[in-house]
């Protein structure tokens, strides 16, 4: 299944690794902010409306 | 229905909500389908092996750190000329999107080049420029955060992005302006002839629609949360007043 890279493997595995990594990453940073401060909001949101 | 409808926080927020899901199962299913398109049954160029499975992530994280900067240049006129908050937050939502996706064209090209060129990096103006644009993004996501104020700091960036447009261009462009340099010019032409060979081309254009919609569908995640955030900040400081 793997192809044959090669005297090259080492380089375009880790191109492969490095990059994905540096998404994935991203992706996880976006997604954890996006839900930490929609609760933050919806906390202050709940604080405000209780304390007129 | 007018585009500065979705200047509305509100307005926007709930679009974008609806389309999200959408944009991010299509960039998740090309990402995968062109990288393993393009990885497991290409076969090797022969000049440069197996490295040539790179471009499918070099090319298409090249085109979106200028793009991405171009992104947030249209935004930042909007926010000059029209003061449109959502526009200002998407900018600087775009900002880590766009330098990640220049740390992966600069890692990626000096993996690439090692053994191409037989040298990690050279002060080459293609290899330079995008140096020099990698640091206007880290430049613009510190100008956003060492600001308190949101309107001065969507003020100060905008300037910001307007003069680091050059260098956008300029990585763009610069193997065409100067004759020199290691950098070879561009995979992607509409001239035929000096296009890449179908069997990398087609894989190589579902990996570059992937990076796209990844880019669009956290640019939208990214703004949902900037507007969150400025509004929380704007109740806090409510609360504070009394």
């Amino acid at each position: 299944m793997m192809p044959d890279l090669g005297k090259y493997a080492g380089v375009v595995l880790s191109s492969y690794v490095v990059a994905l990594g540096l998404i994935v990453a991203l992706v996880a940073v976006s997604i954890w902010r996006a839900r930490r401060v929609k609760a933050a909001l919806e906390q202050v949101e709940k604080r405000s409306k209780r304390d007129g | 229905m007018s585009l500065w409808e979705y200047a509305n926080p509100v307005k926007f927020i709930r679009t974008t909500d609806m389309v999200l899901p959408w944009i991010s199962v299509l960039a998740v299913l090309c990402l995968v389908t062109g990288l393993i398109w393009g990885f497991f049954f290409t076969p090797e160029d022969y000049r440069q092996g197996s490295t040539v499975k790179i471009i499918y992530l070099h090319v298409p994280s090249a085109l979106m750190a200028i793009n991405a900067w171009m992104m947030m240049l249209v935004a930042s006129i909007i926010w000059i000329v029209r003061r449109h908050h959502v526009s200002a937050l998407a900018a600087r939502a775009a900002a880590p999107v766009g330098a990640v996706m220049t740390l992966i064209a600069l890692a990626t090209g000096a993996l690439w080049g090692q053994p191409m060129w037989g040298t990690w990096w050279a002060w080459d103006p293609r290899l330079t420029s995008f140096l020099i644009l990698f640091l206007f993004y880290l430049g613009y996501i510190a100008l956003w955060s060492a600001i308190e104020d949101d309107d001065t700091a969507a003020d100060l960036s905008s300037i910001l992005c307007l003069v680091g447009s050059v260098f956008a261009v300029l990585s763009r462009y610069a193997v065409n302006f100067w004759n020199q340099g290691l950098h070879q010019g561009a995979s992607l032409s509409l001239d035929k002839e000096e296009n890449v060979a179908d069997v990398f081309y087609f894989p190589l254009l579902v990996c570059i629609a992937g990076f796209v919609l990844l880019f669009v569908a956290l640019v939208f995640l990214r703004t949902q949360t900037e507007i969150r955030a400025r509004r929380t900040r704007a109740l806090i400081a409510r609360e504070q007043r009394g």
